[in-house]
Order: C-alpha cells, then structure tokens, then sequence
C-alpha cells in the first residue's frame, strides 16, 4: 500500500495531516457505518512531493509570508505563478499508477463510474475555521485525463486568493498548509441538500434543519435554487415547519460527455412537489444525528438521494463539518435554581 | 376623539346594527361605551362569548369581570395591573386592561404579592383540595335550592314551626341566593388560574428562549395531565358503547336516533337494556353534567340535559368498536411520551444550572396544571348547566303567573328585571290578583330575540382603539393569550381582500379539503367524514366530531384550547386563535388548513 494514496474505509479524524479535514471525516464517518459513497484519498504526502520536485528550496511559498491579506491584486500577482506551475506539473508515475487503479477500482465490471474531485485541505472543516468553499470541487468526472488534469487543479487551489488570504487572515502558517485530494464516486442524485444539526436562524439545538431540492446538490450549495425547507423536532421527530418552494432550477449529470454537470429547468409538474418524502426525512434526520452525537458539537452535513437505488439504500451523506456560526458565541445560562420553584413565577409575575 | 388612525375602529364609530337599535336595552347601563373609552385599547373577547349575548347571559360578563380584576388586584395585588373593564356593543363583548405604570407603586404591591402568591403555590395541594370541596358545596347547595311553587295555601308546617313568613318571600331570597352562588363560583373560578397560568408560562418562556423553535404543543405535552377530567365525558361515552355491543343492544344506537325512542326502546330490551340504562345513569353523574358549549351561555345545555350530543357520538363510537376498535386510549404510552419528551427537551439543555431550573419548573407546573386540566369541569360546566337550569325553573313559574309565554323566556331578560318580575308575581300571589304590565314584557322578550338573530350576523371587529404601544397585564396575556403579536396578526386579517387567515399553529401537519362551518355544537351532525371542522371554539362535547374530520380551525382558542390538544392527540391538523375564520369561511369553500405555519387559505 502507498502512502499516495489510501481508501477513505482506511482513515479516520485523526488523519487530518495527511487527508485533510474532508478526506479525515469522510473516513470517519464511513467508520462510524453511515452510508458515505465508496471513495479514496489522494495523500497530502502526493501534494508534498509534487511540490517539493517543483520547488525544492520552498522559495515560492515564501512569497507569501508577510502579504496583506486584503490586497487583491497584490495575492493575485504573487499566486498566480504558483497555481500555474502546480496545475501543470508533471504528476510521478507511481502516483498516476495509484490514482487510476483506484479510479477503476469504484466502478463494476471493468466499467469506471463518474467520480467528484474535491480538495481537502489540512486545516478546513475545523470548528474554528471553516474553509467552507475556498477550495474546488470537481463534479462528475468520467475520464482518467479529466481526473488528474482536476486533481492538480485541487492542488493548485490551495494557492487561491481566497485560500491564502483566508490563512493570512487567520494566522495560519504555510508550511502547515498542504492539500488532499477526494475522489468519490458520484451519486446519481434524484434529490440533494444539506441539512443542519440546530436550526441556522436562531440556532436551537433541539431542531435539525433540511434544505432539499431536486437533482444535485451543487443547485443548493451554489443558491441557484430555492430548496424546500424543513424544520424538524429531534425530540418528537414531529416536521415542525414545512416550506415547499417553487423549484425552477435543478443539476443534473451530463449524461453526454465531459461537460460534468447540466443546470435545466425542473419539469412543471415537479416544481412544487416537495423533493424528499417524510420517510426521507426522518432518515436524513436520524442520519444528521448519529453524526452530531459522535462528534459532540453541531454539524452541517450535505447529502443526496440517489435515483439508480432502491429506497432503504438510496440515502448518502457527503460530507460533514462542524457548525460554526452558533458553535462559537458563548452564552449566559438562560435559568439557574431558585430557593423556592415558586420564585420563579413571582418573579416574572412581579416584573412590570 | 383621538386624530391617531389606527387599523381599528374606536368604540364611538361603532354604529349600531340596522333591525337591532335597541340593544343596548338588553344590558346593564354600565357595560356601554362611553367617549372616554375611545383613548383605550379594547379586543373582542371571542373566547368566552363568540354569539350576541341574551339579556340574562350579561350576568356571565358581569360576575366573571368582578372577579378577575378582585383577584388580581385586590386580593393577590398583581404588581402591574389593576383588573380588567368590559363593555359590550351590538351585543358582544370587549375587554381593555387597566395596568399600573408607575414603578415605585409596582415596588409597593410586588412586595404584598410575593407574600400572597407565595402563600398560595406553598400550600398549593391542600388549598386545591379544599377548592374542590368548596367547589362541590356550592354545586350541591345550587342543586338543593327549591323553587317555590306558590300554590293555593302554605303548608302546615309554615304555622307549626312558626316560620312567620309565606312562601313568595322565598321566591327572591332563592333567586338572590342562586345569583350570589353563581358569583362565589366564578371568584373560585379565577381563584387559582392566574397563579396556575402563570407557572406554566414562566415554563413555556424559559423553553421558548433555549429551544426558539419548540412547538408550543411539546411544552403543553411535557405539562399535561393524561387522566384528566376533562377526557372523561367522552372515555365515559366509549365505555357505554363498549358496553352496548357486547350486551347486543347497540342496534338502537344509531345516527340522529331521536332521545326518547332510544331510551324507550332500550326499556324494552330486558335486563340488557336496563343494565345499560343504568350504567349511562352512572356515567350521567357527574360526567354529562358537562356542557355543551364553554358553559357561559344559557343555552349551552349540558349532555345530560340534552342527550342528542352524546347520542350522536355514542353511535360513532359504536360503529367504531363493531369495526374493533376497543377505543381505549394508550395512557401508559402517553405517560412514557410526556416523561421522553421532558427528558430529552431537558438533555439538548446547556447548562447543570439550566437543567436545574427546568426540574424545579417543570415539578412547579405539574403541581398547578391539573387546577387548569379541571376547574372548567367544575365552573363552567357542571355548576353552570344546573345554574341555567335552575333559572329555567323561575322561568316557569313566571310563565305559570302569566309573565312570560314559555319558561326559556326567561333569559331574554337582565338578571335585575327577572328580580322585577319576581316581585311583580310575590305581589300577585300576595294580593290574590295577576301580575301587571305582563303585556310589556312578552313585548320586550320578542323583540328582544329578534335583535339577538340579527346581532348574530354582525362581525365584530377583534379589536377597538389606539394599537397599543405594549401589552402588558398579567391576565390579558396568560387568560387570552393576547400579545403585541396577536394584535399584529388581527390588524393584517382586517384586509379584507385576503385569502390568508393566520392563526396560531396547534396541531402540525398540512391538508386540504371542504370546509363545513358550524356556529355551535348543536349541529354536529351536519358534519360529513373528511370535512374540515371551522367553528367558533370547541368544548368537550365536540369530542366525537374529531374522529370524523381532517382538520379542525377556530376563531378562538390558542396551544391548550380544546381543539388544540384534541386535535394533536388524533394526530390532526389544527389552526386556533384565527379570529375571523367563521366570518370569512363558508361551508363549501376548499381550504388549505396548515397546522405547522397556523395559516388558513382560502383555495376556492
């Protein structure tokens, strides 16, 4: 087994540095038994060495110790060599051996299946900075060109703007950076979204919060679409507060070739159909909380239905993080003991 | 007049309804409004009266509002107000709070009401149960009162005991002592409910605060009792239909059988029949004492009374258990789901301190709500049923004097009038003569329910007055559940070009389907299966009506009306509180009825 490559099944939180924050809870999560699609993790050892043969003294990163993290053009002058070279190095063939034989290894019978290639940065997805975004995401690649063209293109993007600035911002050094590469197969989503382990508008914990809409989740994540929302009590699983919207748009995959992922109009009859059903729900929401529970704080979590499975194997989780809104405002207690329980009540009775 | 154009009326632009000029003769001069009424905020209390009352019902109003202001005011001294006023126009009635504002008087009474209230929710189960039997004293002495029959010549007895006084004397002093038994009723009534109300607000803010998103329902089901008073009516029914199929005599139960061929048919069936017939007179007592309707008016009967209610629901709940339902409700799951709830509602809790309040809390409220749960049983239902029918039977002995033409007339005269013609038959009966001016009356009394039909067609705006800037008072807020956003609400309905009617979310769940409005429970059986019930409020009469229709929606009525935790425990759709929903609602509209958002549309 390299060390360039591993299966998500073989990795868990506790392999952050070397399968980023996405690759180390994907990894965790597949432990825990959640149905996460079968996918492997390009290395940030891969991501080190590449750039270790492209620079070896680390001069380039040394360009950007010392920036200001606002001066657009400034980061943009001194990244865009970096992104170039990265996305056009030569990959070593051991890496480009592993990456493929993994790639094949997803699909069935000698066929490959599309995958999505995303970065997973050391660092992002941590509960004091969330990288939600900076870094790319590849969807529904098909080809093993397209594949390690899109996994430098995840390396390179470490190097974006909003990446180095984001870690100026927050202090946090270059050597630590480094970046991991996911590649997981797709799902072939009827309906997707993402969902909320407390609610995001006021930040209740004893609700779960789902965001769905039809085809893939890229529609919701991008706000192309206007989900359907649903708030859910974890305490009585009781759908507390139902908005079903008019879906107009929706991704899809291009069935057709390379061109990944299709934005069309939603059929009429489905717009304001909602696109999970209340069994779905249930499950997405029980799904939400076995992963909160094991983690111990709240958690965003992104999921997708697929439509080639049968229901009771069609629900996956994507990817979780924790939550950061909420998590980090400290709050007074609202209540503490009175001498009397009655105290309670003449007290409030008593207020003007 | 105030310049300041609210989205209400005020009091003085309120014009009276064309056919019913002469209302306002129907109630006692002190419940009208006068132009200083105009600077204060009034809301419709659609709760407690949503029809025109009859000149009689004014005297519900009357020692209801003496007694919730002396309460709190007086005998509690709530810090911030100082009672309740009510007025009544066109018929209905208005309610505006009178708060206290200045803080150094809300220092001076807090201290006497921390004392006060303290001494109450410190002794909380013994006063409770000395209540009871208060209560039970004042229904048994109301039951005890006889109404002399004023007959040829007073007994015997009158001259042997040397009793020194005729029976007419007895004629006011009972009708006088049924009036005060009414009025000690209703200050039992408001005794324990603001300090029991209170509890579980303080509850349900702290829960609102921690969890914004809790679903009222989960706070009241947390608190509920299972073995309620007020269930046991209907579990009273089941058992009497249970009891019918297995003694075979269920054939006589059947929809819209009229009273009498039931129970005359089952006088005929043996001893299965008489076994059934005594087991509905055991239920009968006390449990179809419960009225018809919220027991504030004279012709909300009680099942006893009029068997016609609980008889279209036994023949319901028959077909129901031939079909093997054995109707019996899961009180030990419903026990383990209220302490599930409360337990993890209490594990999601930040912090030991948080979780130590709710226990003390939570303990708090279940010592109080069952005063909640059952005081209606007591109040409005068994004491005021035998209260009217009490009165009923001075109505019949005016209408044996010749003052009336039949004993209902009775309640188309003000409490005060009735001790007028009382007096107008003691006088007669003493003089040998007839009562005078009886002409006059009969003429008061048509016309008087002639304005009651047409009052009945009037819309009564939810609220009058100036938008209050904050609405402060204890008993505004936990009795009618009134606050700055109910008022909101009120003043976004009085468009009247909308579809939407918001109401309070009760019960979750969507559906759509046919409305069937009904004005009262007296036409229950109008009501066809996969309707959706829109009515004024429901009581426990309305009980059977649930397991037939697919939502329910009131005017009145928040979290713990009836409907509301009827509605829930059938799993049902409900919107309460709508304010408007019977007005703007027609039997046959489709309806979308959303219990999650508590929003009413008008589809078609």
């Amino acid at each position: 087994m390299s060390d360039l490559v591993v299966p998500i099944g073989d990795v868990g939180l506790l392999d952050v540095q070397l399968v980023g924050g996405k690759g180390a809870s994907l990894g965790e999560m597949v432990r825990l038994g959640l149905p996460v699609p079968p996918a492997y993790v390009v290395t940030t050892t891969a991501f080190r060495r590449a750039l270790l043969a492209l620079d070896p003294a680390g001069a380039r990163s040394a360009t950007l110790v010392g920036l200001d993290p606002d001066d657009r053009a400034g980061l943009e002058e001194a990244t865009a060599p970096l992104r170039e070279a990265i996305g056009a190095c030569p990959l070593e063939s051991a890496l480009q051996e592993d990456v493929v034989r993994h790639f094949r290894s997803l699909g069935t019978g000698g066929s490959t299946v599309p995958v999505a290639v995303r970065s997973s940065a050391t660092g992002e997805d941590s509960l004091d900075a969330s990288f939600a975004g900076l870094q790319d995401t590849f969807l529904w690649v098909r080809d093993e060109a397209t594949l390690l063209d899109h996994l430098r293109a995840c390396w390179a993007s470490l190097y974006s703007v909003e990446s180095v600035s984001y870690r100026l911002k927050r202090g946090i050094p270059e050597e630590g950076a480094a970046m991991a590469v996911v590649v997981q197969e797709m799902v072939q989503a009827r309906s997707s979204g993402v969902m909320f382990t407390r609610s995001p508008s006021t930040g209740d914990r004893s609700v779960v919060a789902v965001e769905s809409a039809w085809g893939l989740g890229s529609a919701v994540v991008g706000g192309e679409v206007t989900p359907d929302s649903f708030t859910v009590s974890k305490v009585t699983g009781e759908v507390l507060r139902r908005q079903i919207s008019e879906k107009l748009r929706r991704h899809v995959p291009d069935g057709s070739g390379d061109a990944g992922v299709l934005d069309e109009e939603v059929p009429s009859q489905l717009r304001s159909v909602p696109s999970v059903s209340d069994e779905e729900l249930a499950l997405l929401v029980a799904l939400a909380q076995t992963v909160e529970a094991h983690y111990g704080v709240s958690q965003d979590v992104e999921w997708a239905i697929a439509d080639d499975r049968p229901p009771g194997e069609n629900l996956y989780l994507l990817q979780s993080r924790p939550e950061t809104a909420w998590s980090n405002r400290s709050t007074e207690p609202l209540a503490a003991p009175k001498a009397r329980a009655f105290d309670h009540v003449i007290e409030a009775l008593g207020r003007a | 007049m105030s310049e300041r154009r609210g989205p209400f009326p005020l009091p003085s632009e309120i014009t009276d309804v064309p056919g019913a000029e002469g209302w306002a003769s129907m109630y006692a001069p002190f419940t009208r409004f006068g132009p200083q009424d105009d600077a204060k905020f009034w809301f419709y209390n659609a709760t407690h009266f949503p029809e025109p009352l009859p000149a009689f019902d004014g005297i519900s109003s009357e020692v209801a509002y003496s007694a919730i202001g002396a309460n709190t005011a007086r005998i509690f001294v709530f810090p911030a107000t100082l009672g309740i006023e009510h007025r009544i126009v066109n018929g209905r009635v208005y309610l505006a709070a009178n708060p206290v504002t200045d803080p150094e008087e809300v220092g001076r009474r807090l201290e006497i009401f921390q004392r006060r209230a303290g001494y109450y929710y410190e002794h909380w189960d013994r006063l409770y149960g000395e209540w009871k039997q208060r209560m039970q004293a004042a229904i048994d002495e109301l039951e005890s009162i006889d109404v002399p029959e004023l007959g040829d010549v007073d007994d015997e007895e009158v001259v042997t005991t040397a009793r020194g006084y005729a029976s007419n004397h007895l004629v006011r002093e009972r009708f006088h002592r049924c009036v005060d038994l009414y009025s000690i009723v209703w200050n039992h009534h408001i005794e324990f409910v603001m300090l029991a109300f209170g509890a579980y607000v303080v509850f349900s803010e702290f829960l609102t605060k921690a969890f914004p998103e809790i679903p009222e329902q989960s706070i009241a089901r947390m608190v509920a009792g299972i073995d309620v008073i007020m269930y046991r009516p209907d579990e009273e029914l089941k058992r009497l239909a249970r009891l019918a199929v297995s003694l075979g005599v269920d054939d006589l139960l059947t929809d819209g059988a009229e009273p009498r061929t039931v129970f005359e048919g089952l006088a005929l069936r043996g001893e299965a029949g008489a076994t059934w017939l005594a087991e509905w007179e055991r239920s009968s007592v006390p449990w179809f004492h419960v009225s018809t309707g919220d027991g504030l008016y004279h012709h909300h009967r009680s099942w006893r009374d009029d068997p016609r209610v609980p008889l279209a629901g036994l023949s319901r709940y028959v077909s129901q258990v031939r079909a093997g339902d054995d109707l019996r409700r899961p009180t030990e799951r419903l026990k383990e789901e209220r302490e599930e709830v409360a337990r993890r509602y209490r594990a999601l809790l930040d912090a030991d301190e948080e979780r130590a309040a709710f226990d003390q809390m939570l303990g708090l409220c279940r010592t109080t709500f069952p005063y909640i749960e059952e005081h209606k049983f007591y109040c409005e239902h068994w004491f005021t049923t035998q209260f009217f029918a009490k009165m009923r039977e001075f109505g019949q002995l005016l209408t044996r004097f010749g003052v009336l033409d039949e004993a209902e007339d009775v309640f188309q005269l003000q409490h005060y009038e009735i001790d007028q013609q009382l007096a107008n038959v003691m006088l007669a009966w003493s003089a040998g003569s007839s009562p005078v001016g009886t002409d006059e009356v009969k003429a008061i009394v048509a016309d008087r329910k002639a304005m009651l039909a047409v009052l009945a067609t009037w819309s009564p705006p939810p609220a009058l007055g100036p938008e209050p800037e904050a609405l402060n008072d204890p008993a505004v807020k936990l009795l009618w559940g009134i606050t700055a956003k109910t008022i909101r609400t009120w003043a976004e309905a009085a468009d009247p070009s909308s579809a939407r009617i918001q109401g309070f979310a009760a019960s979750p769940g969507v559906v759509e389907g046919v409305a069937r409005v009904l004005a009262s429970v007296n036409e229950i059986d109008q009501i066809l299966s996969g309707e959706i019930l829109v009515c004024p409020v429901t009581s426990p009469s309305w009980g059977p009506v649930f397991g037939k229709i697919k939502a329910a929606v009131s005017d009145s009525g928040g979290m713990m009306s009836h409907a509301a935790i009827v509605a829930r425990e059938y799993g049902m759709p409900a919107v309460v509180g709508t304010g408007t929903a019977t007005r703007r609602i027609k039997t046959g509209d489709r309806l979308r009825v959303d219990g999650d958002q508590g929003v009413v549309v008008i589809l078609s």
